[in-house]
């Protein structure tokens, strides 16, 4: 049925090896992202690394499964890891990043200019790009206290999912870009020579830009722009540098995705863009994926099987002791036992139902179903590897919960570092 | 019934899809509706499976009973353009603001300015009147952003209203802000039947409610029919299966025979299943607790597609969504 085999992805290689310093776990949201990067996190400090995972925005069980009640920005020891490692955890909150990056950079007095002021306010508590900006700010900054030997990073669950490769150098132009010069200084660009239309277009932009926002907001942006202006130079020259730190050597992509349409096509989308940004991409992690014990027997036999066990279609409402399905034609009244009991034909089989036949044929129906999901799976997987033959895949057999402690995290690094066909 | 409905719910819930199958339920009777998305991913045009949308309302589907779906992907850029041309005649400046990085500031960096022009767009549709006085549509639905923001994309109104205190912006953002949080506004959460969806469906439902947001109703997405009743019990013996496994023509009975071999993974598959269904019935218990219509769309096995899209809209307008 498989034309092509994909390699299989090696993660313990990936997190054993001492070159291996950043780890990116991107892809569509809903996919485990979150928790794949704490059970490589964990993995990885188990088999002896000094590990910190960086998350954006955890659901409040899986902090919990690392024994940590609340995530916050700084890196917190989680305890109970077994062997010499030591894995650190935490939550990226954004507002307070760039509070301590304005912190960092300018005199108390102009920080705090900055820090009152309105538009600041709102652009740091996180609209369009500042979570990508300072995730990746976060990212320089621990890699840079050089205290971790590897920081494996998730990605916020952006609008479009490699917002967080844009974001930075978007930001970044904004604030050293010709706009913010045209607020800030419109005197100096109109008087000089070859800028005519640039003068127009600006005095028309702030004009416009005055009456769709307001006088006092625009005033706002432009006391803003004032006081970071010291910073600007900065702001590029950072969101460059981590731009440069993904794309280095020792910086590992995985893509993570479920077995499902949407994601696996998102997931294609993000080898491509991260090929084209020459940004090393290690392999895709395949959550979720199912298997069977007995995939020799197919959805088909299954079913016919059921059938030929003659248990009424699907669960009876009535329950195991509710009326037996009456067969218009063929059924026997025997009258021999002095009690009515209808039987099944002698095609294929006469002998009574028992709860072990109603059981077997749903047994059987329930493995039908499962083959079936099978076989969507494998079929969307093949399109995906028909699109990219060369991407190494690790899969993840799908859990019937959720992750709720370490052991559990523990288990589903062991189902990522066997890599292959769950059983 | 509000007339904008706006769909949301966590990543990989379907809430794409949802949305969809909503608006060609509320396109009855020969109703119109306006399916919008706001995310500029195109997933309404991958659903119907039409070519990629432009910034203009279209035809995409029509409902049995011969009700209109249309459809519009807004795109913050144009919007904001739109809206210069509207109001300021301002449209051909459009170009030269462009280059400047103006646009790209408005629509992307300035707070919430995008998710006004987006919400804005959409509340515009809600009001829209023909010549004869009567709705362009009868309903909006929003393929809106998922739960984790979806507060905030709403109530950025309000915020932008409080930060551009005066001037369009400012009476722009009050007045959608009216829209959105009156009684003509539904917002509906889609989930699954699992535990991270569920609770970020009812941390979402409270924070929509604490922003003073009408939340409507949950919508439970990809629901799968029950197979078996209940645990295998106990009381059936191992050889008893495999003596019926045999008896339907899949091989030998004895130890190492071919449907014995069947028996241990079919009933560690028995077992996976009633876990599931155990699980799954915690969080029904749950969804119950904010006291909301709750309603569930079957789990469509092949995938979607346009008769998957009908068939969901037939179980929404059974269950007196629409």
């Amino acid at each position: 049925m498989t034309l092509d085999v994909p390699p299989t992805l090696a993660v313990d290689p990936l997190l054993d090896d001492p070159k291996t310093r950043i780890i990116v776990c991107c892809g569509a949201g809903g996919v485990g992202k979150t928790t794949t990067a704490a059970a490589l996190g964990l993995r990885a400090a188990e088999r002896g690394r000094k590990v910190v995972v960086l998350t954006i925005d955890p659901a409040r069980r899986l902090a919990q499964s690392m024994g940590i009640d609340s995530l916050d920005n700084t890196p917190r020891r989680v305890k109970e890891i077994e062997g010499d490692g030591e894995l650190h955890a935490m939550m990226l909150d954004m507002k307070r990043t760039f509070d301590e990056i304005v912190e960092a950079h300018a005199d108390a007095e102009r920080a705090r200019a900055i820090l009152e002021n309105p538009f600041y306010q709102s652009l740091s508590a996180g609209f369009a790009g500042t979570q990508e900006y300072m995730a990746m700010e976060k990212l320089g900054q621990l890699r840079a206290r050089d205290e971790w030997d590897l920081i494996i990073v998730d990605t916020p669950p952006s609008r479009s999912a490699l917002d967080f490769l844009d974001a930075p150098s978007r930001l970044g132009s904004f604030l050293d870009g010709k706009f913010i010069r045209v607020l800030m200084a419109p005197a100096k660009v109109g008087g000089r020579a070859g800028m005519k239309f640039l003068n127009v277009g600006m005095s028309m932009m702030t004009g416009t830009l005055g009456k769709l926002l307001g006088g006092p907001f625009l005033k706002d942006v432009q006391t803003f722009v004032a006081a970071m202006d010291t910073m600007f130079g900065g702001f590029r020259t950072r969101a460059d540098a981590t731009y440069r730190l993904l794309q280095a050597p020792g910086t590992a992509f995985l893509v993570v995705a479920a077995p499902e349409r949407d994601a696996l096509r998102e997931a294609a989308y993000f080898v491509e863009r991260l090929a084209a940004d020459r940004m090393p991409l290690a392999g895709l992690v395949l959550n979720r994926v199912h298997g069977s014990g007995a995939a020799r027997l197919s959805a088909e036999r299954a079913l016919a099987a059921a059938e030929a066990l003659g248990a009424p279609d699907g669960p009876d409402p009535a329950g195991p002791d509710g009326p037996v399905e009456n067969h218009e034609t063929g059924g026997i009244v025997d009258q021999e036992g002095g009690k009515e009991e209808v039987r099944t034909p002698p095609e294929p089989h006469d002998s009574p139902e028992t709860p072990a036949t109603e059981l077997t044929a749903g047994l059987l129906r329930l493995h039908a179903e499962r083959m079936r999901l099978l076989s969507r799976e494998q079929r969307t997987r093949d399109r995906f590897t028909a699109l990219h033959p060369e991407v190494a895949v690790a899969e993840v057999a799908a859990l019937p919960g959720d992750v709720h402690d370490l052991a559990g995290l523990r288990d589903i690094g062991d189902r990522l570092a066997s890599g292959g066909r769950p059983v | 019934m509000s007339r904008l409905q706006v769909v949301s719910g966590k990543g990989g819930t379907g809430k794409t899809t949802v949305a969809a199958a909503l608006a060609l339920a509320l396109a009855t009777e020969g109703k119109r509706t306006l399916l919008v998305e706001v995310e500029g991913r195109q997933g309404i045009a991958q659903l119907f499976e039409t070519e990629a949308l432009p910034y203009e309302e279209r035809k995409i589907a029509v409902a049995p009973g011969g009700g209109e779906v249309y459809a519009l992907a807004i795109d913050a850029e144009l919007a904001l353009l739109d809206y210069l041309q509207m109001f300021y005649r301002l449209g051909g400046a459009g170009r030269a603001l462009r280059k400047l990085g103006a646009i790209d500031f408005a629509t992307t960096i300035a707070p919430g300015v995008r998710d006004v022009l987006l919400t804005g767009k959409a509340c515009e549709a809600v009001r829209r009147k023909d010549k004869r006085g009567r709705y362009a549509y009868d309903y909006v639905v929003m393929d809106a952003p998922p739960t984790g923001r979806i507060t905030r994309f709403l109530n950025v109104n309000d915020e932008v209203a409080g930060l551009a205190k005066i001037g369009p912006i400012h009476n722009q953002a009050q007045a959608v802000m009216r829209v959105l949080k009156s009684a003509e506004t539904s917002v509906h959460l889609v989930t699954l039947l699992e535990e991270m969806p569920v609770q970020e469906t009812l941390d979402g439902i409270a924070e929509l409610r604490a922003a003073g947001l009408p939340v409507g109703r949950i919508l439970v997405n990809m629901v799968r029919p029950t197979l078996l009743d209940g645990p295998v019990p106990d009381g059936v013996k191992r050889t008893e299966i495999a003596r019926e496994l045999s008896r339907a023509g899949l091989g030998g009975a004895r130890k190492g025979g071919l449907a014995e071999q069947l028996v241990e993974p079919l009933l560690a598959q028995a077992a996976e299943y009633a876990e599931r269904i155990a699980l799954e019935q915690e969080q029904r218990a749950e969804l119950a607790e904010p006291g909301l219509p709750v309603h569930e769309l079957e789990f469509l096995s092949e995938g979607i597609d346009l008769a998957g899209l009908y068939r969901l809209a037939t179980t929404l307008r059974r269950q007196g969504v629409s």
